[in-house]
Order: C-alpha cells, then sequence, then structure tokens
C-alpha cells in the first residue's frame, strides 16, 4: 500500500485482461477481455465450467502462469496498484502482503514433512517477527481458525489432519498477512458437505472480521450463493453476465446462465416429473475459432448476428449487466431436452425384490485394528427401482457397493439375487450372476483402459458379457452405443480423445453391454460439470424407463440423489441410520443425521432450512462410540440412553426404517417441515 | 457436437505417437547415445568388413606405437589393437541384448504376478526376489558359469536369471500403481481371468517403465559381461572382445610405456554403456512423463 494508492482502491480490478496459452508454437486465447471490480471488503464469486478460465483468472492475478502462459495485454491492480509485469522481488512481495490464495486440495497445500505450527510460524517469519513471537502467532491464527486444541495441532504433520482441518489450516496461512485480497479457488469441492457447510461457516465468519476481499471460484452456484455478494459469469474465457448474486441466479440475462440453472436438479426435482434440461454441445476446446459470440454455437437464441457481431455488455440495471443482444428473451430460451420421457417408472413391490441384502457385515483388519466398515446392513431391492445411497466419507458407501459386486468378500451376512444366496467373492460367481451386478464408477479415466479403444472396450464386455462376437456383436455395438447416445465416429478412439461426459457415457455402455439388471453408480457424475451431468443423469434414468433396470446410486449431492431416486438409505459408520422413499426420508420427519446433513448443503435459492452444526467429524470406524454411533456429533442427544444402547433400525411407518431413540411422533414435532422442499444444489 | 469431432478421429492416435517420437527426436540425450550405439552397432556386424587388418592375426610387430598403418598401435601378440577395437563389439552385442530380453520378459512376468495377486503370492516370491538381490551378481554369476562351464549360452541365461527380479521389482511397483484403477475392477466385472486382465489389460499401461528398465539393465549387462569376461569367465580368446583385451594387456600397463593396448578397447566400453545409458535418460524423461 505504498506508491500512493489510498485505501480507497478496489482491492481487485481487472480491466480488458487478455490471457493467452501458447500451444504448439500458436497462441492460444484463455482470458478474453476480461473486467472486473472487487471493492474492499466484498466477496466476489466467479463461476463456470472447467475450461471457462475461472482459475486462469485467479492464476494471473498471483503472477503463477504456467510457462506457456502470458497477460497479453488489459491490467491486473491489486490495492490499487499494477501487477502485470512484476518481476523478482516485488511479485515476490505482492504474494507476502498483498495476496494470498487457497487451493483445491489442502493436501497438497500443506508440506508433509513440516510440522504445522512451523509451516504457519513460517508466514509471520517472513513478515519479519522473531521466531518466538512468530510460534504465539501461529497458535492464534489456528486458533482464529476455530481449530479445537491448537498447541498439540502445531505439533503434528499434515497428514495427522483431516481434509477440513488442513483446509482450515491453509486458510489460517492465508490470512496471517492481512492480505488485500484472499483467493479461493473451489476452497471446499474435495470435502464432504458436512464439513464443507463448516469451512464455508468460518470464511464468512473471518470475512466479516478481517474485512478481508476474496475472489471466490466456485463451480457450485450454490456455495456461490451462499458466500458472495457479486458472481461473474465466465464461458469460454469471456465474462458473459456479471450482477448481484441474488439477481443473476433468480433473474438470469444470458443463455450460459439460463442453461447452467436449468441443468441442476433443484428445488425437490425428481425424476417422474422428466428429464432435466441440457446446455446442447461441448465447451470449445483451446485450439477452436469462436463466433464472434463465444456461446452462440451452443445457443438455441442465436441469430446471424451472434456468429458477426460480438455483443456488447449490456447493462440491464445499474449492476447487472449481459454479454447477449437478446438479454430480454434470455429466460425464454427453448429447453434442450425435452421434459417428457414418454415412458412411466414401474415399480412392483408385490413381486419378490430381486436383490436382498441380509445383514451385511464387513470387518477389515489393518495394523491391529479391527474396522467396521459395514454392521449389519439389510435392505431389498425391487426391479426398476433406485436406491439412493447417502453419507459422508468413511460411512462405507463404496463398501457396500464392492461387498455386492463380489470385490470385496463380507465378514457377515448373505446376498440374495432372486432368492439364491450369491457366492461372495466375483471369482467363485457365474458368469450369469456377474453379468447382472454390473457398476459405473465416479471416475471415468480410471474406469476405461486408455491404450484400449472404445469399439475394443464394447466389444469385448459384449462378449464376456452377452456372449456376442463376430457380425452380431457389431450390430450390438452400434445398438449399444445409440442407446447411451455416443456417435459411432468415437468408437476408433481411445479415451483419453474423449470429453469425461463421453468417457462415462462408454462406461454406461460397458456396464448396459449384457443386459445387467441391477447397475451400481458410483458418484458417476461427481466429476463432471454440471451440464453434463444434466445429459449423463437424463441417459440414466432413460435407460431405466426403457430397461426397467435397478440402480444403486451412491452420491454425496443430495439434489442429484433426490432426483433420481425412489428409496434413499442413509448411512452412518457403516450403520443403516434410515431407510425409506425418497420422499419422505427428504421430508420430515427423518432422523437427526438426516436432518444435518440436508440442512449442510447450500442451496441456490436460499433459505429453506436453518443449519445445524454437527459437532466434529465422522469417528474413526475403529473406534466407532458406544451406543448410538452417531450420539457424539448428535444436536437431539437425549442424554444416557444415546451413550449406552445402540437403538434397533425399526420401521417408524410404512417403508420408513429408522434408527433412533427418539419416537417418530416427537420427531415430527420438533422438526419443522420447510416452507419449500429445497434440496436444490449445484455441484 | 462439432467441438470435439473436429480433432476426433483415428489418425488421432497414430498422431499421438508421432508426437512421442517428435519429444525424442528433441531430446538431444537420446539421440546423442542413439548415435553412438548405433556406430557400435553397425561396427559388431560390418567390423570384419570395415577394419583395415584382420584383427586376429598376428601379423605385424608386437607393441609398436600409434602411427599411420596402426591408428591404435599393435599389442603384444603384434595384431592391430584399431582393427580389434573395430570388431570387438561383436559378442558383447549378441550375449547384452539377448540377456536383457531374458531378465525383461521374467521380470514382468514376475512383475505382473506379484503386483496383479498381491496378498500371499506376492510375499512369497517377493522374499526369493529379496533372498537373490542380496548376493552380488558377480558372484553368482561365477558360481554358475564355474559349476556349468561357460558358454554363451549360459552366459546370457545366468545374466537374464540375476536380471529377472531387479526387473520384477520395476514392475511390480508399476502393476500395484495400475491395480488400484478402476478398469481392472471393471475387467473382472466383465469375467475376464487373471492372466487376460494382466497381459492385455495392464502389460500395455506399464510398458513404459519396463522399456525404460530395458535400457537401464542393458548399460548394467555391458558391465556384467565385461566384468566376467575380464575375468576369464565371459567371452573366451581369441575373440577380440574389448574386456578380453584389457585382460590381455593390462599385465603391461606397470610399465608405462603400452597405455594404447588398454585405453582403446576401454574408451569403447565406456563410450557403450555411456550411449545405452543416455539413450535411457531420454526415453525415461519421455515414457515416464
Amino acid at each position: 500500500m505504498t506508491d500512493g494508492t489510498g485505501p480507497q482502491a478496489a482491492a481487485l480490478e481487472l480491466t480488458d485482461l487478455q490471457v493467452v496459452y501458447r500451444v504448439r508454437g500458436i497462441d492460444r486465447p484463455v482470458l478474453r477481455s476480461v473486467s472486473l471490480t472487487i471493492g474492499r471488503g466484498q466477496t466476489y464469486g466467479l463461476v463456470g465450467e472447467s475450461g471457462s478460465g475461472k482459475s486462469t483468472t485467479a492464476l494471473a492475478v498471483v503472477g503463477y502462469l504456467p510457462s506457456n502462459g502470458r497477460v497479453t495485454s488489459g491490467s491486473i491492480r491489486v490495492a490499487g496498484r499494477e501487477v502485470v509485469g512484476l518481476k523478482g522481488s516485488e511479485l515476490r512481495r505482492l504474494r507476502a502482503h498483498d495476496l494470498s490464495m487457497v487451493y483445491q486440495n489442502p493436501g497438497q497445500a500443506l508440506n508433509p514433512s513440516i510440522r504445522v505450527g512451523d509451516q504457519v510460524a513460517e508466514v509471520f517469519r517472513t513478515g519479519g517477527a522473531p521466531r518466538a513471537e512468530a510460534r504465539e502467532r501461529a497458535q492464534g491464527a489456528l486458533a482464529k481458525v476455530q481449530i479445537a486444541d491448537p498447541g498439540s495441532v502445531m505439533g503434528r504433520y499434515p497428514h495427522q489432519l483431516s481434509g477440513g482441518m488442513q483446509q482450515r489450516v491453509v486458510i489460517a496461512m492465508a490470512l496471517a498477512n492481512d492480505p488485500a485480497l484472499l483467493i479461493l479457488d473451489e476452497p471446499t469441492t474435495s470435502l464432504d458437505a458436512t464439513i464443507e457447510a463448516e469451512v464455508l461457516d468460518l470464511i464468512q465468519l473471518l470475512q466479516s472480521e478481517f474485512q478481508s476481499s476474496v475472489l471466490f471460484i466456485s463451480h457450485n452456484l450454490g456455495v456461490i450463493a451462499k458466500m458472495c455478494e457479486r458472481v461473474g459469469v465466465l464461458y469460454a474465457g469471456r465474462m458473459v453476465e456479471e450482477g448481484p448474486v441474488q439477481t443473476v441466479l433468480n433473474e438470469p440475462r444470458h443463455p450460459y446462465t439460463v442453461g447452467l440453472l436449468r441443468c441442476i436438479p433443484r428445488g425437490g426435482a425428481r425424476k417422474d416429473q422428466g428429464r432435466l434440461d441440457t446446455i446442447p454441445g461441448f465447451m470449445a476446446s483451446i485450439d477452436e475459432q469462436l463466433p464472434a459470440c463465444v456461446f452462440a454455437d451452443r445457443c438455441a437464441l442465436a441469430q446471424d448476428i451472434c456468429r458477426t457481431d460480438e455483443p456488447p455488455m449490456h447493462q440491464i440495471t445499474a449492476d447487472h449487466s449481459s454479454r447477449c443482444h437478446f438479454h430480454e428473451r434470455a429466460r425464454d430460451l427453448p429447453r434442450a431436452t425435452p421434459r417428457d420421457l414418454g415412458q412411466p417408472f414401474v415399480v412392483d413391490r408385490k413381486q419378490t425384490p430381486m436383490l436382498r441384502v441380509n445383514d451385511l457385515a464387513k470387518l477389515y483388519n489393518q495394523h491391529g485394528h479391527q474396522i467396521n466398515a459395514l454392521v449389519g446392513v439389510s435392505t431389498e431391492i425391487w426391479p426398476g427401482e433406485t436406491l439412493g445411497l447417502v453419507g459422508e466419507s468413511g460411512s462405507g458407501k463404496t463398501t457396500f457397493a464392492q461387498t455386492l459386486l463380489g470385490l470385496v468378500a463380507p465378514s457377515g451376512g448373505t446376498v440374495e439375487l432372486d432368492g439364491r444366496a450369491l457366492a461372495p467373492r466375483l471369482f467363485q460367481r457365474t458368469q450369469q450372476d456377474i453379468r447382472v451386478l454390473q457398476i459405473v464408477f465416479q471416475n471415468p479415466d480410471s474406469a476405461l483402459n486408455r491404450r484400449h479403444t472404445v469399439r475394443r472396450i464394447l466389444r469385448r464386455s459384449l462378449k464376456k458379457l452377452a456372449g456376442i462376437t463376430g457380425k452380431a456383436a457389431e450390430a450390438r455395438l452400434l445398438e449399444l452405443t445409440g442407446a447411451v447416445r455416443l456417435a459411432a465416429r468415437y468408437l476408433t478412439v481411445r479415451p483419453v480423445q474423449l470429453s469425461g461426459g463421453l468417457k462415462q457415457r462408454v462406461a454406461i455402455a460397458r456396464a448396459f453391454a449384457g443386459e445387467p439388471r441391477l447397475v451400481i453408480c458410483d458418484e458417476p457424475t461427481s466429476s463432471l460439470d454440471v451440464s453434463v451431468q444434466a445429459a449423463i443423469l437424463n441417459l440414466l434414468v432413460e435407460l431405466q424407463a426403457e430397461r426397467k433396470v435397478a440402480y444403486l446410486f451412491i452420491s454425496h449431492d443430495l439434489g442429484v440423489v433426490r432426483y433420481i431416486s425412489d428409496r434413499i438409505a442413509v448411512l452412518y459408520l457403516g450403520r443403516l441410520m434410515e431407510l425409506g422413499p425418497a420422499q419422505v426420508v427428504f421430508g420430515a420427519p427423518h432422523h437427526p443425521y438426516t436432518e444435518a446433513l440436508l440442512s449442510a448443503v447450500p442451496t441456490i435459492d436460499g433459505g429453506g432450512r436453518e443449519r445445524i452444526k454437527l459437532s466434529g467429524e465422522i469417528p474413526s470406524a475403529a473406534a466407532p462410540p458406544s451406543g448410538c454411533v452417531f450420539h457424539t456429533r448428535c444436536h437431539r442427544f437425549l442424554g444416557k440412553i444415546c451413550e449406552e444402547q445402540e437403538p434397533p433400525l425399526v420401521e417408524v411407518e410404512a417403508g420408513h426404517q429408522m434408527r433412533c431413540h427418539i419416537p417418530i411422533e416427537e420427531l415430527r414435532r420438533i422438526q419443522v417441515k420447510p416452507k419449500e422442499v429445497s434440496t436444490s444444489e449445484a455441484r | 457436437m462439432s467441438a470435439v469431432a473436429v480433432s476426433v478421429s483415428t489418425p488421432e492416435a497414430r498422431k499421438a505417437r508421432r508426437e512421442t517420437l517428435r519429444q525424442l527426436a528433441r531430446s538431444k540425450t537420446f539421440v546423442a547415445g542413439n548415435i553412438i550405439a548405433i556406430f557400435w552397432v553397425f561396427c559388431a556386424v560390418f567390423g570384419y568388413r570395415i577394419a583395415p587388418h584382420d584383427p586376429l592375426a598376428q601379423a605385424f610387430p608386437q607393441l609398436i606405437g600409434m602411427s599411420g598403418s596402426h591408428l591404435f598401435g599393435t599389442d603384444q601378440l603384434g595384431r592391430d589393437v584399431f582393427s580389434r577395437v573395430l570388431t570387438g563389439a561383436r559378442d558383447i552385442l549378441l550375449i547384452v541384448p539377448a540377456a536383457t530380453l531374458l531378465g525383461i520378459v521374467g521380470g514382468t512376468t514376475i512383475g505382473l504376478i506379484t503386483g496383479y495377486f498381491r496378498g500371499f503370492v506376492d510375499d512369497a516370491i517377493s522374499r526369493v526376489v529379496d533372498a537373490v538381490l542380496a548376493l552380488p551378481l558377480i558372484v553368482i554369476a561365477v558360481t554358475v558359469l564355474v559349476a556349468l562351464g561357460h558358454s554363451t549360452g549360459t552366459l546370457i541365461v545366468v545374466i537374464g536369471l540375476v536380471f529377472t527380479p531387479i526387473v520384477s521389482r520395476t514392475v511390480r511397483a508399476a502393476v500395484l500403481a495400475e491395480r488400484q484403477l478402476d478398469y481392472v475392477s471393471a475387467s473382472q466385472l466383465s469375467g475376464e481371468r487373471a492372466p487376460y486382465i494382466m497381459f492385455i489389460e495392464i502389460l500395455p499401461n506399464v510398458m513404459g517403465p519396463i522399456i525404460v528398465e530395458g535400457t537401464v539393465r542393458l548399460g548394467y549387462a555391458i558391465f556384467a559381461v565385461a566384468g566376467l569376461t575380464f575375468l576369464g569367465f565371459g567371452v573366451q580368446p581369441p575373440s577380440p572382445d574389448w574386456a578380453l583385451q584389457i585382460a590381455d594387456n593390462y599385465p603391461l600397463l606397470g610399465t608405462g610405456t603400452y597405455w594404447w593396448t588398454v585405453l582403446f578397447p576401454a574408451l569403447a566400453i565406456v563410450s557403450l554403456v555411456v550411449a545405452v545409458n543416455l539413450v535411457a535418460d531420454g526415453l525415461a524423461k519421455v515414457l515416464e512423463r
């Protein structure tokens, strides 16, 4: 804050910022004339899908562009000082005093071989404090970010802390030098919903206390709605809409913003109400020529003028602007995907369930500790239904899926298919049984062999799962790719050349190669952008309506689970806490844990539920709490009975099971139904 | 759709391969190493034709110094050292690649089995591997060669077998990482059997480290063969093998005069080892990202 820049100067001011990446000798624009202003004490949100230039903006501000990237024109002023072109010691001073950045993955932001206390103290040492004082202030900083017992945390190594704790430490370090601008790049994306909620609360609290200015980057519109005052929507490196958060989210004036908002299952949307809307096409890749309006190729409102004349930033109100020739009609954007599925969902619960899980248990032995990953889980799945499985990380969701598939042998209980017990291990099962149960993994990069072409992957699955080879296989292959809306030209390609959404379609096609009856979907959309997520969810729903396949749908995104599921199972520390029809579990009354989970999710529409703070983090499965395993965090804790007796899982209403000492009538009385059933979330 | 479609077609796969080759061509170490290595391979094949004199003929005065007619002088039996250096690559360049190939094939198989099955199989085999690794290569090789008598075949097999556990460790580590990826589970869920998953699904994905390990092993194999030859257990006279030349002539070094008989074969060995290591470095940088 030297060279005559007054405290009145904006914390960050970008003017016509242009950034290019040099790829194979050609400069490719990644930021196209981005302008924005963040006032003192303001929180500014930047949203957009991957490839939109969000992170590039942040990196340009801190002078940390990759070696092939550079600012070609425009200016970046931090607290009134130009930072474009800063080098060496000046740049270091800027980073040390005026800027701080928090990255998505706290585990990578901390040095694994230096104790937490020393790392935090180092920030103060750089500021010139002597050793003892630096340590003292470090401890104070840790206390500020609400780390219980900061004294003992100081002496620990980063790997000994949970993800939420690590992120708090990183935030403490970021705030240590009282920066003029704090940049948060997806700070909670890798955290569980309950932890995310706590970290967001903390950021809000600190922000009001320190009066820091924040650039908040996220793809999650719900988080942006909760945290920010203003929001800018980026598309292909171009700011397409900007304004106050509530205005942009409730009265969007750019077709891209409108499309994004429609992709998200919100306001309790369910699959039987029809498909989600999508944004047609793909985000252009970096080496493509874009039309005058960067969104024109994917826009249903586009006219000739959009391809020839670049739209100016239209001022809609004093503080709301949109870069669209037809911003007045943006909200009437025609749907890209028809709502009507054309087929009803039929689940006949009078039939016997196709899959029955009895008292399934899994005990891991790890370094002499016994870890109960699953404890007595029982449920049924009927043909054509979706059972949603929710819970925090470490609750046993993935173990449950692996046990059903036979990838992991259960230590107790059985899985029955049509009333006949399945062999516990995959290699003991018949090809018929293997075919019936399939999975779509979370990460399509890992799920597809990168050395094999799409055709080879799918042909092999058809051969093994459906027993089809030769000419017949080629016909079936085309039928299969048609069913997952994958163009035949992608067959000759290796996975690396496909986008995330296309890869996931290949993975879905593989799972469906042998006409499975139950497909386990393990967070199939969590690595995808929202517009791609909508398309994949639509595809899963269409396949279900057509083929009467059942899904076990695992997700931490409650909006998505609610959209696709008929029934919901809530897991906590390997135990089933609640099981019931989706509307019942998401409505009230529900288990206190479910209640807390639901309240943790930031919603776009805002409000709806009061935040319930869960104390602490999920306990270790190696030493689960006595009695009801949830009692250590429960906000409706009754007393001794919860500590001493594990409540049984009982049917409290028809088809609704719950594991809680509080009687259902009591829960119904104390859990007020929110006015609007909103579990909308943007992920 | 158009966005991705434009950049997607079969030539893309070939383009990726061409890109790897281009990166290799741009690597100075890789190119320099290759030039030297190819020179020696050329000499191994055509050495007898391009050599100015018969490398085996004891046709000249003994131990004459460097001159126009004998670039590198002559040795104590009156043979032309320059001709012997040019032709001396043949035996070593037969034995080394064969032994390395054997070690790579064996090591890859064991590495795939231990990395894929883990658990008991891994523990049992890995202990044996550890035990073999604890013994010095030369000691094992000398013991076996003394017991079985030396022939080129035995030499190849011994070095190959000693390399097997070393290679298997590298491959096992790569397979363990690969094993974590979901495509392996996905193959199991298609009902694939273990050999298919190991050799068709996993193997192509661990080829990078295997190729790099192979080139590194080539370098060590040259050392091993040269060392054994020097000790009298490797290539046998009258071959003009470099290590054999050193072994024959090094007693003369004490006199301080006849250094050319040892220096030039030694430089030849060094240049080949350095070349192979340069190639290995270049490959490692490109293939192991």
